[in-house]
């Protein structure tokens, strides 16, 4: 029996009397590769922070690894959305990945020898160490999507999280950007927020869908039922045969 | 123009532009790559309220304008997000409410009342030797405060969710950074006076910005920029005989304009 990496149970969010997310239930096992798929303002993003510890759920409890997400910053490596950081910002790529270590460096304190090779090796990992020295600003929005996860490597996480990781990237470079989180598969457990579902279902393991609840039967099936819960329109449903395909065209 | 070194007011405005130039060169960068240049000059504002009070109690106004805008600085966001109004209307009520603070004071102080006009524009001419010493001060505990926190820094500045989810302690590096905000406003008030403290806060950092872009080297370009334009504008001024202040603010605009169009040359070069 594998590690349960996350553990969500009975988690509802509101803001101020809206409610977001309602009585979520889901158990994610160790080296799991999941996609939350939804429509937006579905709650997709809103579940990453929570899982992250960004955001205190209103009812309901969380545990990574066991533990609660206050204390489980070394564990996660967090991609948010890209539409946020200023690309403007005088930072090169090593300043910016090299960020990712600060749950593990202390306040004050240089970054020491093991945050640098750590950092060194996340770069590896997503093919970025020839532009190590190239201002953040430089780069195109894949290559600035692969930093933000090789920034979440550098953390050295056991979950990876990533909101919408494709929604800047290149359409020709998204079969290549899934390459490298189909690498990553083996090390790491990885929830991936997204709305492209075409893309998901050839590589992830597991789907849930997500609109303010969570359907959810640990496997890569939709059923019409959760489609039509979350989606609310008819559509039919082949969840087996084409690799390429959870659902045919409606 | 060397004769001009004999005198003392000389010499004292050289080393005054040099501290500043430190404090606002370094602070000047996070500053605008953190977006809080209306919540800066907010700071510089309410400081002048501090000055009005520093006054009428008969102390030194640096002091008290220190204890204001930090007070201002650290407030802000705290109460903003207490008593759920928005933030930058919060910060233009301190606005005028510092300078009205600092009216008031300033006509009920008995007998000798300060120069006004000096603190509203400056007067890099006037600034006495124990402000100097204070400048040095701030100065080192400044430099040693970005030293200790530089990646801390950095992190938040670049993207604050991510430093969350490392539980980075942002709200105490945030309240840091406005602190560093607020002891810079009070040391370019006496160069350049509050309503043109903005300038020197914004202006070098950007036009360094352009040429280099690593945080720690636009650094050191914005303090070469700003004691350029503090120096090269004093001189101007001597010649001119305009205000020191109003001239130093003048030429650092029209070199922040040029930068802005070489700029914009390099970037379609480059493309």
């Amino acid at each position: 029996m594998p590690n349960i990496a996350v553990e969500i149970e009975g988690v509802s969010v509101y803001f101020d009397s809206r409610c977001v997310l309602e009585d979520i239930n889901l158990k994610v096992l160790e080296n799991d590769f999941l996609g939350i798929i939804g429509p937006n303002g579905g709650g997709k993003t809103t579940l990453l922070k929570v899982i992250a510890g960004l955001l205190k759920p209103t009812k309901g409890s969380v545990r990574v690894y066991g533990k609660p997400p206050d204390k489980s910053e070394k564990l996660i490596g967090y991609v948010p959305q890209m539409n946020q950081p200023d690309l403007a910002f005088p930072a090169t790529v090593w300043d910016v990945v090299l960020t990712g270590r600060l749950s593990r460096s202390n306040l004050i304190k240089p970054y020491s020898v093991a945050d640098k090779k750590a950092a060194l090796e996340a770069l590896k990992a997503m093919e970025l160490e020839g532009l190590k020295d190239e201002p953040i600003g430089n780069l195109s929005g894949g290559q600035r999507q692969r930093v933000f996860i090789a920034r979440a490597l550098a953390a050295e996480p056991k979950i990876l999280l990533l909101d919408e990781p494709t929604l800047s990237v290149d359409r020709r470079l998204d079969t290549k950007f899934w390459e490298y989180l189909n690498e990553l598969k083996s090390r790491m457990t990885i929830i991936v927020v997204t709305h492209d579902i075409s893309a998901i279902s050839k590589y992830v393991d597991k789907i849930a869908c997500l609109n303010r609840r969570l359907y959810y039967n640990e496997s890569k099936q939709i059923t019409r039922e959760m489609w039509m819960e979350v989606y609310q329109c008819p559509v039919d449903i082949i969840a087996h045969g084409l690799p390429h395909r959870v659902l045919d065209e409606h | 123009m060397l004769e001009l070194l004999q005198y003392e007011f000389i010499r004292n405005a050289i080393l005054a532009a040099f501290l500043a130039s430190v404090a606002c060169g370094i602070v000047g960068v996070y500053v605008v790559v953190n977006r809080i240049v209306f919540l800066s000059d907010g700071i510089s504002h309410a400081a002048f309220g501090g000055i009005g009070v520093g006054c009428f109690l008969g102390l030194n106004p640096i002091y008290s304008a220190i204890a204001f805008s930090i007070a201002v600085a650290v407030g802000v966001g705290a109460s903003s997000k207490k008593l759920g109004a928005r933030e930058d209307t919060v910060i233009g009520v301190i606005w005028a409410l510092g300078m009205a603070v600092g009216i008031v004071f300033i006509k009920l102080t008995p007998g000798y009342v300060p120069d006004l006009f000096s603190y509203l524009f400056g007067n890099i001419l006037t600034v006495p030797r124990s402000d100097l010493l204070v400048m040095l001060v701030l100065d080192i505990i400044l430099v040693l405060i970005v030293a200790l926190f530089f990646k801390e820094l950095l992190a938040i500045s670049f993207d604050r969710e991510f430093a969350q989810t490392l539980r980075v302690p942002v709200n105490i590096i945030h309240s840091i950074l406005l602190t560093l905000v607020a002891i810079t406003v009070v040391m370019l008030i006496r160069v350049v006076g509050v309503i043109l403290v903005m300038a020197l806060l914004t202006i070098p950092a950007a036009v360094s910005e352009i040429f280099t872009k690593r945080l720690s080297q636009v650094m050191l370009g914005a303090v070469a920029f700003s004691l350029l334009f503090t120096l090269l504008g004093l001189w101007l001024s001597y010649l001119t005989n305009l205000p020191s202040g109003a001239t130093i603010v003048l030429l650092a605009s029209v070199v922040f304009f040029l930068t802005l169009l070489y700029g914009r040359q390099v970037r379609r070069r480059g493309s």
